[in-house]
């Protein structure tokens, strides 16, 4: 079964199958070395672009801001939860590290 | 490919949403099948209805589009019962309580809490008093802007016409329909600048040109500015100069144009702004001329932005507050109403007002203020005694008067903090404890809660928009702090100059920031002069952020509660999704 990801409202939230799973304005620690200089970008979201399934895990392209140094930008695909057994599960954003998609090589 | 949007749009789109609306509402809420949620909401805002943000499922917001800003006598009182009957929510505000009114920075009205059930009752209602929601959101003619004062106080060239014939002409026309993006007009008569055209995606401003060697009054037309999206652009002369008589053909040309040629496979890249950014003015005002209108287009006509006073830095406060006298000698009366949010019953003593004092109309400016309009003079000052003006003043404190603000976490899912409510704090608290500098009665101070922009921030003395920080290692509610904006002959943008500043550490900067300019101000410049000759180096070290008596009930991420007011704001506190009745549903899953 496939699941419907969408980015709506101006880049304002992901929906999955129809319902809104993430939003503008969360605070995400990011591993990102290259996006800024501090040692876990301090992130807010501010825009989705994009989103993709990698395998099973739902990423989105997120324009946001490190709000310890300023450093704005685009840090890459950020995994925001999965699809297990055609049903989505959040991970817990605000305790994890997230780690752009790129930089898994 | 293109989007989903531009693909449900392709489905169902336009007058036709309304009877699958209109069936929703009969079956329930939980008729609208799950899978097809995003694409019927995506397609109710075409009727004036945005589903409201996280936790608040199955309520919206609807907006309803009154052009110019214009209520006719009895109209003012239905928006009043509709407010008062419809848009109350499980949760009262602690600044507005319940049912109430928000008059928008587009001269429109928004209510909340409203259920999907109640829609059809609405909508007749509404429509049995000459009020609509047609078209007040989604992608086509937005409420067209002006000068709400239009047809009653001095003007150029007679703008309430052509605002009425470019309505009557393109609401609900099935080929206007379905734009790739919003799109914004302002139709602008009056010599003041008032009508904002600057941040509209056309604009009809006034001018006038010698034609066989007679002078003609008209429009000349500018066309892609907007403030959204961190890219704000102004308005492009694209050399055109148009009479009133042809209004209507050129502007339908030119939404003719942007339907053709607008972006639909990028909605970030749609507006037109970044149509006139790609092709510049000439080639537009060339595809123009060649495809679109089928008359020869005059060059633009000598225009009066020089006379532009209106938000233009100077003393003169171009909002319409306050006693002013109109052509045919009766009187208009502005209040202002904070934040432009008004409870129901004031709202109801309003219309009162406008019947008892007035004609009945009253008019919303784009400073969500509201206009009592063709009061004779004998009976003004019976009108200024009336109890209502204690609230809403015709002569405010310059803080309250300068005060917008957004929607904000409260309801828009956009939002990175609140807004409204903390607004009316720093209004309050500014106004008990900092003096304006000697002779500074004109002050603007807008609030967005994100780069949307729908407060204008980017064209006030202090500008205010939505961002984190942390403060002491949590995670604060923040504002960036921009200065240097409006509008007037030459508009400016306000350059971002404060960066995340934890919110109840903003009174501080501005008081500072007004301490600063008294120090080192040059005679009797005004603040927009001195903002523009420093730099922006100079402008960052005037922001010094401080902590004051000011307190800010809402530092906590208030995005993250369903309602940020309630007792128990978690969001599995949320009563959302409600049926008709307001009774919560039970999620299958
Ligand atoms: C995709 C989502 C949204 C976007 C991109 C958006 C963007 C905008 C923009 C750019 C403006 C006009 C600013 C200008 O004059 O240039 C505006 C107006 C406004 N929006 Fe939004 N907005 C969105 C959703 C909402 C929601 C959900 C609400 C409230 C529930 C809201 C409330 C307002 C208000 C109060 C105004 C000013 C009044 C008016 O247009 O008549 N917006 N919006
Ligand atoms: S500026 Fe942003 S937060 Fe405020 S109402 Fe507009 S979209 Fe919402
Ligand atoms: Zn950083």
């Amino acid at each position: 079964m496939s699941v419907a990801l969408r980015i709506l409202d101006d880049g304002a939230w992901l929906s999955v199958d129809d319902q809104r799973r993430v939003s503008v304005s969360e605070l995400w620690r990011l591993d990102a070395p290259e996006f800024c200089d501090c040692d876990l970008v301090d992130f807010i979201a501010e825009g989705f672009t994009e989103v993709s399934a990698d395998g099973r895990e739902v990423a989105v392209t997120t324009y946001g801001k490190c709000i310890a140094c300023g450093e704005s930008g685009v840090p890459g695909r950020l995994p925001v939860g999965r699809i297990r057994e055609g049903s989505y599960e959040g991970y817990d954003r605000q305790h994890v590290v997230l780690r752009p998609i790129e930089r898994r090589g | 490919m293109p989007t989903d949007v531009e693909r449900w749009k392709s489905e169902v789109y336009g007058n036709e949403i309304r009877e699958h609306l209109f069936r929703f509402a009969e079956e329930g809420w939980e008729s609208i099948p799950e899978d097809e949620h995003d694409a019927w909401f995506e397609r109710f805002k075409w009727w004036g209805l945005y589903h409201q943000r996280n936790g608040q499922e199955s309520y919206f917001m609807m907006r309803i589009g009154t052009p110019n800003g214009v209520l006719e006598p009895g109209q003012t009182e239905v928006v009043a019962e509709i407010a008062d009957e419809y848009a109350r929510g499980p949760e009262t505000n602690p600044e507005f309580g319940d049912g109430y009114v928000d008059w928008t920075t587009r001269q429109s009205i928004q209510l909340h809490w409203i259920k999907l059930e109640d829609i059809p009752a609405i909508f007749e209602k509404l429509e049995a008093n000459g009020l609509s929601t047609q078209q007040a959101c989604g992608d086509s003619w937005r409420n067209i802007v002006g000068n709400p004062m239009a047809g009653k106080a001095p003007e150029f060239v007679d703008a309430l016409p052509v605002i009425e014939e470019l309505n009557e002409t393109f609401k609900g026309n099935e080929d206007h329909a379905n734009l790739p993006r919003k799109w914004k007009v302002s139709v602008t008569g009056s010599p003041d600048g008032s009508g904002q055209g600057d941040i509209n995606d056309l604009a009809l401003e006034p001018a006038s040109k010698e034609i066989d060697g007679e002078e003609v009054r008209g429009f000349n037309v500018r066309v892609g500015g907007g403030l959204s999206r961190n890219e704000p652009r102004l308005a492009r002369d694209i050399d055109v100069f148009v009479r009133p008589e042809n209004a209507v053909e050129v502007a339908g040309g030119i939404s003719a144009l942007f339907r053709e040629h607008g972006d639909r496979e990028d909605r970030y890249n749609a507006r037109i702004k970044f149509l006139v950014d790609e092709w510049g003015p000439e080639k537009l005002r060339r595809v123009l001329q060649e495809d679109f209108v089928d008359f020869e287009l005059e060059s633009a006509g000598e225009d009066i932005r020089e006379q532009y006073t209106y938000n233009a830095g100077g003393e003169e406060h171009g909002d319409l507050i306050g006693v002013h006298e109109q052509r045919d000698g009766n009187y208009y009366v502005g209040l202002n109403v904070l934040v432009g949010r008004m409870g129901a019953d004031d709202t109801l003593e309003l219309a009162r007002l406008a019947e008892e004092y007035g004609s009945g109309e009253v008019r919303i400016s784009q400073r969500q203020n509201v206009m009592i309009t063709d009061v004779p003079e004998a009976d003004l000052d019976d009108l200024l005694d009336e109890p209502l003006l204690e609230d809403y003043s015709p002569d405010p404190h310059p803080f309250m008067r300068g005060s917008v603000a957004c929607t904000g976490t409260e309801f828009c899912s956009l939002s990175i903090v609140e807004t409204k409510n903390r607004q009316v704090r720093y209004a309050r608290w500014l106004k008990e404890n900092v003096d304006l500098p000697e002779g500074v009665e004109d002050f603007h101070i807008h609030l967005s809660g994100c780069t949307a922009s729908c407060a204008q921030p980017q064209i006030a003395d202090i500008s205010l928009r939505g961002m984190k920080t942390r403060k002491d290692g949590e995670p604060v509610e923040a504002l960036d702090i921009g200065l240097g904006g409006g509008l007037g002959e030459n508009p400016q943008f306000a350059d971002w100059v404060g960066q995340r500043v934890p919110a109840d550490e903003v009174p501080g900067a501005i008081e500072n920031l007004l301490a600063t300019f008294e120090d080192n101000r040059e005679g009797s410049e005004t603040f927009r002069e001195f903002i523009a000759r420093h730099d922006e180096e100079e402008l960052e070290e005037f922001i010094e952020p401080e902590e004051t008596s000011y307190e800010d009930p809402y530092m906590h991420n208030t995005k993250m509660t369903w309602y940020p007011y309630a007792e128990d704001d978690d969001m599995d506190a949320s009563p959302a999704p409600t049926d008709g009745d307001g009774n919560s549903i039970v999620a299958d899953d």
